[in-house]
């Protein structure tokens, strides 16, 4: 509380109380601002995903002669993939319980399991592109190819990122434990993992789903 | 069990991804065991929707999409814990905000090139007059 305020609320108990509120009210926990602040980080994150989107809804259809997506898809890969992403979700939020209640043992374990959840989502979605440019449907065969690598391929560029940090976040836990900075760190990386979750419920609809019915 | 939102004491706000924590462990793994099962039942309901001759063809894009949508709520109640109570206002305002420029971009691009498409001159015409 400053002089003012101390000296306007002087000897009227109501004011006094609000003077109080205020003063109590300051910043909010850099937990808060942080976890805040990265939420809006993936909230643009989403708005650039949606200009992805947008250009393969707008594209989707220009094959120039080549192939289209009812040819190419194999959605029972596609299925496997999602399985493995909402299985590895599933873990990222036990690794969170896991680092709330401080037990190491289970988080390391979570983590390591969502890496192998991830690692094979990209192994399948590795081994799908290299299939698909062998078979010369590459992104410089059609419009809709281009779209489709660029989409597809900046949500998997977006799980090999978050698989290093989710190892940066293991190591930094064996090496400094539990501590609040890394807490924070922890909270963003699982905001990110179900983000990346999110955005892949739109691209096996968008692109795969639609893209094979159609 | 402590997270930061009791390390906060008594907050007003809740950080993104943060729980209102009331139960013990068991209780976090059933609701993402919860999220889980809701999102396997939905996730299959479209891949079978989208193979299946059984309802008809010209709805099966509406439904993909409005499963798709009813998913990423799943996602967002039971793994992001957005939920709609005051502690997470912001959280909520920033997303709605997100995406009503997501819809901007997707619907505004869709409804322009498609416009763009429809009153183009037929590409036999174009090429006569720039002859």
């Amino acid at each position: 509380m400053t002089d003012t305020t101390m000296a306007y609320s002087h000897g009227d108990p109501q004011l006094r109380s609000m003077a109080g509120a205020i003063a109590h009210s300051g910043p909010a926990p850099k937990r808060i601002v942080t976890g805040y602040g990265f939420w809006i980080f993936i909230l643009s994150d989403m708005v650039m995903f949606s200009a992805f989107f947008a250009t393969y809804a707008v594209l989707g259809g220009q094959t120039a002669g080549g192939p289209s997506g009812h040819e190419l898809f194999d959605l029972h890969n596609v299925a496997i993939e999602t399985g493995f992403l909402l299985a590895s979700s599933f873990t990222c939020g036990l690794a969170t319980i896991a680092a709330d209640t401080r037990n190491a043992i289970w988080f390391q374990l979570a983590m390591a399991v969502t890496c192998v959840l991830g690692l094979g989502f990209l192994a399948i979605e590795g081994n799908e592109f290299a299939s698909l440019v062998m078979r010369g449907a590459g992104p410089t065969r059609s419009a809709f190819l281009s779209a489709f690598f660029t989409l597809v391929g900046c949500h998997g560029l977006h799980v090999s990122a978050g698989i290093l940090w989710l190892l940066t976040m293991m190591a930094q836990v064996t090496a400094k434990g539990f501590r609040a900075d890394i807490l924070r760190r922890i909270l963003c990386f699982a905001l990110f993992w179900h983000a990346l979750d999110i955005i892949w419920i739109a691209v096996f609809t968008v692109v795969y789903l639609l893209g094979s019915a159609a | 069990m402590s997270n930061g939102y009791q390390e906060a004491g008594h907050g007003t706000d809740l950080a993104p991804g943060d729980e209102h924590v009331e139960g013990g462990v068991g209780l976090r793994v059933i609701g993402y065991l919860t999220g889980l099962g809701l999102a396997i039942l939905l996730t299959a309901t479209s891949f079978f929707v989208a193979g299946t001759d059984l309802v008809w063809q010209p709805s099966i894009p509406v439904a993909l999409v409005v499963l798709a949508i009813a998913q990423m709520g799943v996602h967002l109640v039971f793994f992001l814990h957005i939920t709609t109570g005051p502690d997470n206002t912001n959280n909520v305002l920033a997303l709605a905000f997100g995406v009503l420029i997501v819809f901007l971009v997707m619907a505004g691009s869709l409804w322009i090139m498609a416009n763009l498409n429809h009153n183009m001159m037929p590409m036999d015409q174009l090429m006569q007059m720039q002859r």
